[in-house]
């Protein structure tokens, strides 16, 4: 029998019954569709944890206080002590693999200019810290060493403050504000970065020279809320987190087993962090879609056996003008695989299409990819294949007289 | 009728179906040829055996004990494979109930069988299955579904897919059982007429009127033949047809 003989027979056979073959469809249909869209808000949110994370800045290294005190005495509540002024100094002088380092004194508070008022994020930091996060000066300038030296009180902002603080025509380069009533002079604005992965605004900041923040800002408080370092290159990264950790130990009187009271995160390894758990989202989502994938071949193997029964007389009619048991195999395997190929391609475009409505909709970053259509699309006529082959060999053996009899 | 070479022939033919406590015998050793050409009828009672041997012939099944020829070809060593080929190239069956595939168009229907003969292309096809339905006055009606036709015209057309293989025999158990007078005389009208071509016609039948088409009759009775005859006086079915009352005029 020629294999476009089969063709004809299965095409002219699905033909006839097209809402039943439409609804066997449908569960492939979902299925395929659901994959794809799944996989592409997977792919799409990892894409932007990553775009997130470059943006963090080149290289970065970050240091965070922990909760024990240095060298295991541990202080009254509260004044427990991490990270101090000196181990900046000897990271940016002892450490050869480190570029910057910048202290980070963070606080927060009400912003007046004139009438209007703000409430935003104040942040201590380093000239440096601009070349460690990647940021630029969209207009005025940076504060330089001699205002940190001086604790003067300068500040450069976000774009966001600026909106809430100044009306379009007023510059706020040169502008005095008041943040939690102390005044400070506007030298910069900062370049505008939009909302983090976590959807957070980047652009809702001021920025200060740490010792103004340090000293005039928090109190009494003296220690240090995380340290920003870069690397000298990538390359480099690791061995930078090293020195710095040796570095560390060393100043804190720890041996390498000791639990150390910070913690050192790079770059690398918030990258690996973030795209093993969208991995593992990712596979999750795929493995879900996937189970209404077999649901949707299930639901082909059924039909399929409803209609080999249905159809046992048009089986021994077939027999009876010369059809082989093969023939007949073939037709009702090919018809199943027909049916899932065909709602894989339309899975496809259902699945193609509802990403792009999910783009423009929800605005989720979603990302379909040519892998994500063979996956599923290959899926599809396995499964065709798999749950075809049962009915169709349980047509193939019915002899022909049986089933010409069949009522 | 030219008598021409035996196509079919069977032997002591038995066939015995096993129903556990119970043997049906439901062929006791049957003889019988069948010449190219011929046109036979085949009548007896209900259950004397007159479908199992049809069935038999159509290699749609096989005998118990007994040789069975067609064609010169012996059945008895054929595989499913090779049984299947020969009802393909060398058979041609009609069944009580038409037996059309439904929501398939008349055309269609009798192009199947060519489907399921790898030699033919898509051309030749075509023109063997117009050629079939043009043979039974049917040409006008090849884009109908079967549900569109009169039971008459049904039968027509499973008669027109039984001829378009070339087959060396038609055989066609009680073609007229669910059909009127009138529509069985037409149906025989066909046959009658490929009988003419030289297409040889086995048929069952359990209608007395229905086997005076035929040129030879063979009476079954329990498994054999009991009685054969020659119809001395053959009935020409167009003759018949013209003489029936007007009033049930189907058209
Ligand atoms: N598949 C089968 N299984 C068991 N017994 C069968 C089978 N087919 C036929 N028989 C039996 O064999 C005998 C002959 O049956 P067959 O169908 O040949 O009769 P028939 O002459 O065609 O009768 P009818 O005129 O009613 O069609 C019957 O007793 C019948 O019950
Ligand atoms: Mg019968």
């Amino acid at each position: 029998m020629k294999f476009i003989n089969l063709i004809i027979i299965a095409v002219r056979s699905l033909n006839k019954n097209k809402v039943r073959s439409l609804l066997t469809m449908l569960g492939i249909i979902i299925g395929v569709a659901s994959v794809i869209a799944m996989l592409a808000i997977g792919q799409g949110s990892r894409q932007s944890i990553e775009d997130q994370i470059s943006n963090l800045g080149t290289n970065v290294i970050m240091i965070f206080p922990g909760a024990s005190s240095r060298g295991g005495v541990s202080s009254a509540a509260g004044s427990a002590v991490s990270l101090e002024m000196e181990d900046v100094i000897s990271i940016s002088n002892d450490c050869p693999s480190v570029k910057y380092v910048s202290p980070v004194a963070r606080t927060s508070g009400q912003v007046i200019a004139g009438a209007l008022n703000w409430n935003t994020q104040l942040y201590g930091i380093y000239p440096e810290y601009l070349e460690i996060r990647n940021l630029e000066i969209a207009s005025g300038e940076m504060f330089t060493e001699t205002d940190e030296r001086r604790a003067s009180k300068v500040c450069i902002i976000g774009e966001t403050v600026a909106e809430n603080l100044f009306d379009e025509y007023t510059d706020p380069v040169g502008q005095k504000i008041r943040i939690r009533k102390i005044p400070f002079k506007i030298i910069g604005v900062l370049k505008e970065r939009g909302q983090s992965g976590m959807g957070s605004d980047q652009d809702d900041i001021i920025m200060a020279p740490f010792s103004t923040v340090q000293k005039r800002m928090r109190g009494s408080q003296r220690d240090i809320q995380q340290i920003y370092a870069s690397a000298q290159s990538e390359e480099q990264i690791q061995d930078a987190s090293d020195e710095i950790d040796e570095l560390l130990r060393q100043r804190m009187k720890l041996t390498k087993n000791d639990d150390a009271p910070y913690m050192i995160r790079t770059q690398t390894e918030i990258v690996e962090m973030f795209t093993s758990t969208s991995d593992t989202m990712i596979v999750l989502l795929a493995s879900i879609a996937s189970i209404s994938l077999i649901v949707g071949g299930i639901g082909i193997m059924n039909i399929m056996l409803v209609s080999v029964t249905e159809r046992t007389r048009e089986i021994g009619l077939r027999m009876a003008i010369g059809a082989r048991g093969r023939d007949i195999l073939r037709q009702f395997l090919l018809e199943a695989v027909l049916l899932s190929l065909l709602g894989g391609i339309l899975g496809v475009g259902l699945g193609t299409l509802s990403s792009t409505l999910v783009v423009k909709f929800m605005g989720w970053p979603v990302l379909v990819t040519s892998y994500s259509i063979v996956l599923s699309f290959s899926f599809a006529t396995v499964i065709g294949v798999f749950f075809g082959w049962y009915p169709a060999k349980k047509a193939a053996n019915l002899i022909p007289m049986d089933a010409l009899r069949y009522e | 009728m030219n008598s021409g070479e035996i196509i079919i022939s069977v032997e002591e033919l038995t066939k015995v179906y096993d129903m556990g406590e119970v043997k049906v015998h439901a062929l006791r050793g049957v003889n019988m040829n069948i010449q190219d050409g011929e046109f036979v009828a085949i009548m007896g009672h209900s259950g004397s055996g007159k479908s199992t041997l049809m069935n038999i012939i159509g290699c749609l099944d096989l005998p118990t004990s007994g040789e069975y020829f067609l064609d010169g070809v012996n059945v008895k060593e054929m595989n499913k494979d090779q049984l299947a080929r020969l009802r393909n190239r060398k058979i041609g069956f009609v069944f009580q109930t038409f037996n059309l595939l439904a929501r398939t168009s008349a055309l269609e229907n009798i192009e199947l069988p060519l489907l399921y003969n790898p030699n033919l292309k898509a051309k030749e096809r075509k023109e063997k299955a117009m050629n079939a339905l043009e043979m039974v006055g049917l040409a006008d009606w090849q884009h109908h579904y079967p549900n569109q036709l009169s039971g008459g015209q049904q039968q027509r057309i499973a008669i027109a897919r039984s001829l378009v293989n070339d087959p060396v025999i038609i055989l066609a158990d009680e073609p007229t059982g669910n059909l009127d007078t009138r529509t069985s005389f037409e149906v025989m009208e066909i046959f009658q007429e490929l009988n003419s071509r030289g297409i040889t016609i086995a048929l069952v039948t359990h209608e007395a009127d229905i086997s005076q088409f035929a040129a030879r009759n063979v009476m079954f009775r329990d498994g054999r033949i009991f009685k054969e005859k020659l119809v001395t006086k053959i009935k020409n079915a167009k003759a018949e047809l013209d003489a029936l009352p007007e009033e049930d005029d189907n058209f």
